[in-house]
């Protein structure tokens, strides 16, 4: 299954990173959203597949006895999934504000910290 | 090394501790704080005059404690007559120069920060010339560069100050870079750090590779810290400084370090044919050069200036030349003038304050008013001049003694001494009589005699110039001789005296004299000779420091514009451009590129449906054409994921992810219909076309990278341990959860701790009353005029 994965894997992080290249906020902020989940499934494929079976101990086992899915790149992606959303939250709620306040959603038009005629620093001494 | 000896220690520590003390005390004496403070490098010149009788017995003292032992640094002072008199000079005129900044500096409200910077330099200064470790030297080096950094930049309100200090920074710091090279490849070749051990190895210094490699670094700090041409520019701007800066630093003291580190390196150095021909060609060219730039001013301090570029040449010069006379000359002028060019520079100083200006076409007639300043300006300049009583003529006789012999190089350089000479005896006695003699001339202020805080230092000087020359055995005994014996490395005995022997030499003087006096007469010609010359040639060293600085900043502005265009998509591509390249190209490079997968067997057909049905997510993401699309198009994608995670094991996952993508969603859809933003793609195609090569090749790197992953055995032992542990330690049968909870629990406090700032961030951001303007940040600008409030 993992070249499969691979593929999928390879066209999220495409199709996320060719959203972030727009000018348009809007757009870069669904290739966030998107590179969450590449990310996501990129960890999970590296911890190998294991199919249906959750990594959960039956109540009267000590450890698992059967193979199950790998536990570790689990726990390591819910605690991604959650940060990744507030953190796409966030930048959502941003761009509403930057959109709000510059009226434009086109980053070339977003210029305040690095504006297009800065001043030449001083020749003197 | 010997023990380390407390007032030693203290000596060199004294001028620090007068560099704290002296704001609090100035503040609280005001200017007759001057008393106090020049106790301090009083009680440092009695101090090392208590070694005379040891280094005149032919002993080198050294002293100090380990540093750093691992690495062979220890703090270690190394005296012998070269540093001993050095020390001297410090001390001694720095005791003078605190009084004179006491009358020159009368009133000033920084003269608390003035003393402070003084001392620091004097503490500095005196740590070089008796530092024996590299290291020691070096720091104490760059040091004296700060500091007169700082002193020639004390009046930093006027930008030719901040100029100057920046200007003498630059080169001199440059110059202490090549300087602690070339003590790195001298450290390379003979395996000591210490000056002590480094002059007894002159014959492994001068056999190495690396000789001319470490020679030419360390004239590099020398001939940089001792203004020699075409490093010159610097110490004439540097008369920017209060006048006591510039006796002090710029040429009784600061200036002479390279000097110093010459006469230092002899017996290591010297005596090569390299040595031999550096050393006097550039000392000679910075000689001529520096005198003919002093006819031409008209300001007493640039002039001085100028001939204190040329003295340093002359040092110089004499040092290279190879014969024991030749360095004989060298000290005896080193100490020559730093007496009389300390004199006549606080002479300027008083003229200028006396009479309100310093140039010289505006001076006359002050002999009645300033009778002292008179007979002491007289002094020094023949002391200048070489003249009879005075320690310059010794000296000037020694300098024709050391260079006459009968061959064309020689002859070259007697040439060059003489013109050198004659020329500086015009500007010494250009300052001694014009302003005194003739005429009484209306000046910006009324004159009268400095006050005796400024004639003290100068008076003592030109005392000091004549006692010197009538007790010449003496002196010679108790300090020249030392210092030339340090020099050469030999023991070595100065015999000349007041009593002039018929021979070349005083007929050299005599020519040098002659010549003078021509020059002296036609000076208003000679001077707009000059000037014109140098309107001809129409550039310098010194704009080329100008056009150097402007060129670096409109460089680094460039690159600046290069790197930061300010506009996102570039900053990304090149991102993620460098992410793509840093996935393959050590795949290719190390030919490690996964083996093409093959067609998984086991792959059940509601598995490959819900793959298929997230590609047709992300695709329909790219070409959505409208706002719903869109927003489903994404959903399709994130719940297909989702889907995934639910097949294969991990059903937590799932949940979150189910409920996690629905909010997207949600808060997306809000987002984007209150903003009506239109979803389309309005990239042009050239755009379009980078855009996806540099993504597509993103995303082929992440999934060879996956490939080759997935080749591997998995080694599971991280795993393992989880769940070997979940249940019997931490008493959980849902490993993820145990992990996330208990394993990894504080990691989990501080994901919950950024979900919470997040939503502490949102929440202020759509709290912030809406309205920005452009112009809006002016108003929290900090140096922008403070508007009143209505």
């Amino acid at each position: 299954m993992e070249p499969l994965f691979a593929l999928l894997v390879g066209a999220l992080f495409a199709v996320s990173i060719y959203l972030f290249l727009s000018k348009h906020i809007i757009r870069v902020l669904m290739g966030v959203a998107i590179l969450g989940n590449a990310v996501n499934l990129l960890i999970f494929t590296n911890g190998r597949l294991l199919r249906e079976v959750p990594p959960v101990i039956p109540v009267d086992e000590a450890t698992l006895q059967q193979a199950a899915a790998n536990p570790l790149p689990q726990a390591l992606i819910l605690t991604a999934i959650v940060i990744s959303f507030s953190f796409f939250a966030f930048l959502l709620v941003l761009g509403y504000r930057a959109f709000q306040e510059l009226e434009t959603d086109d980053t070339d038009e977003m210029r305040v910290a690095e504006p297009v005629d800065e001043e030449a620093p001083p020749l003197g001494y | 090394m010997a023990a380390p000896d407390g007032m030693t220690i203290i000596a060199l520590g004294l001028p620090f501790i007068a560099a704290l003390v002296a704001p609090a005390l100035v503040r609280r004496l005001g200017h007759n704080a001057v008393w106090a403070l020049a106790l301090f490098p009083l009680f440092v010149f009695v101090r090392f005059l208590e070694f005379l009788p040891e280094i005149a017995g032919g002993e080198a003292v050294t002293g100090g404690f380990q540093w750093a032992p691992s690495y062979n640094v220890s703090f270690s002072w190394f005296l012998d007559g070269l540093s001993l008199t050095f020390a001297l000079l410090i001390s001694a005129i720095g005791t003078l120069i605190v009084f004179y900044t006491g009358g020159y500096l009368k009133g000033h409200a920084q003269l608390g920060r003035f003393y402070s910077f003084i001392f620091l330099f004097m503490g500095s200064m005196l740590g070089l010339v008796v530092s024996d470790s590299f290291l020691m030297l070096f720091v104490y080096w760059e040091l004296t560069s700060i500091t007169s950094f700082l002193l020639i930049g004390f009046d930093h309100g006027r930008e030719a100050s901040r100029r100057a200090a920046l200007q003498a920074l630059i080169v001199t710091g440059l110059g202490g870079l090549s300087l602690m090279a070339g003590l790195l490849v001298t450290w390379n070749i003979t395996g000591v750090t210490q000056l002590s051990l480094l002059v007894g190895l002159g014959e492994e210094v001068r056999a190495s590779p690396f000789y001319l490699m470490a020679l030419i670094l360390l004239l590099g700090g020398a001939f940089t810290k001792s203004a020699q041409f075409p490093f010159h520019f610097w110490l004439p701007n540097a008369m920017e400084a209060p006048t006591p800066v510039s006796a002090y630093l710029h040429s009784a003291t600061m200036v002479k370090a390279g000097v110093y580190l010459v006469m230092r390196m002899n017996p290591a150095f010297g005596d090569t044919v390299a040595w031999e021909t550096i050393l006097p060609v550039f000392g000679g060219a910075t000689l001529l050069i520096g005198s003919l730039l002093a006819i031409r001013q008209t300001d007493l301090k640039l002039m001085l200036a100028y001939t204190t570029v040329s003295s340093l040449g002359l040092m110089v010069m004499m040092t290279g030349f190879g014969s024991e006379h030749a360095a004989a000359a060298g000290v005896l002028y080193l100490v020559a003038h730093s007496m009389f060019k300390g004199a006549l520079f606080m002479l300027a100083g008083n003229i200028d304050h006396e009479s309100g200006t310093r140039d010289i076409t505006r001076l006359g007639g002050l002999r009645k008013l300033m009778p002292i300043s008179f007979l002491a300006a007289m002094a020094a300049a023949l002391s200048m001049g070489g003249l009879p009583p005075f320690f310059g003529f010794l000296s000037k006789e020694e300098i024709y003694y050391g260079l006459w012999h009968m061959d064309a190089w020689s002859v070259l350089f007697v040439l060059v001494a003489i013109v050198g000479n004659g020329l500086m005896f015009v500007i010494g006695f250009a300052i001694a009589i014009k302003p005194f003699l003739g005429k009484e001339v209306e000046t910006p202020k009324h004159a009268h005699e400095a006050p005796f805080l400024m004639w003290i230092g100068p008076a003592t000087l030109a005392t000091g110039g004549f006692l010197a020359a009538v007790l010449s055995p003496l002196f010679h005994r108790f300090v020249s001789s030392p210092m030339v014996s340090a020099v050469t490395g030999r023991p070595e005995e100065i015999t000349i005296s007041l009593l002039p022997h018929i021979g070349m030499p005083l007929l050299l003087s005599l020519i040098t004299i002659v010549f003078a006096v021509l020059v002296y007469l036609k000076l208003d010609a000679a001077r707009a000779a000059i000037a014109a010359t140098l309107a001809a040639i129409g550039w310098g060293p010194d704009r080329g420091f100008d056009q150097f600085i402007s060129g670096t900043v409109r460089l680094s502005r460039r690159v600046t514009k290069f790197v930061q265009p300010g506009q996102l998509d570039i900053y990304m591509t090149a991102t993620f451009a460098a992410v793509a390249i840093t996935l393959i190209a050590p795949m290719v490079i190390f030919d490690e590129l996964p083996a093409l997968p093959v067609w998984p067997a086991d792959a059940e057909i509601h598995e490959l449906a819900v793959i298929l049905i997230a590609f047709i997510g992300l695709g329909a993401v790219i070409s959505a054409k409208d706002r719903l699309t869109a927003i489903v198009s994404l959903g399709i994608q994130g719940f297909a994921v989702a889907l995934i995670f639910m097949l294969f094991g991990a059903p937590d996952l799932s949940f979150t992810q189910f409920m996690v993508e629905t909010l997207s969603v949600v808060i997306l859809a809000l987002v984007m219909t209150r903003l009506r933003l239109s979803p389309a793609d309005h990239r042009p195609t050239g755009q379009k076309i980078v855009d996806a090569t540099v993504s597509i090749a993103c995303g082929a790197g992440f999934m060879l990278y996956l490939l080759s992953v997935t080749e591997v055995p998995f080694r599971s032992y991280l795993s393992d341990f989880f769940i070997a542990y979940s249940k019997t330690i931490a008493h959980g049968a849902n490993i993820v959860n145990v992990i996330i909870v208990d394993f990894r629990g504080t990691d989990t406090l501080g994901e919950i701790a950024v979900v919470m700032v997040t939503g502490l961030a949102i929440l202020s951001l759509i709290r912030v009353r809406p309205g920005w303007k452009p112009g809006m940040l002016a108003e929290n600008d900090p140096d922008a005029p403070r508007q009143e409030k209505k």
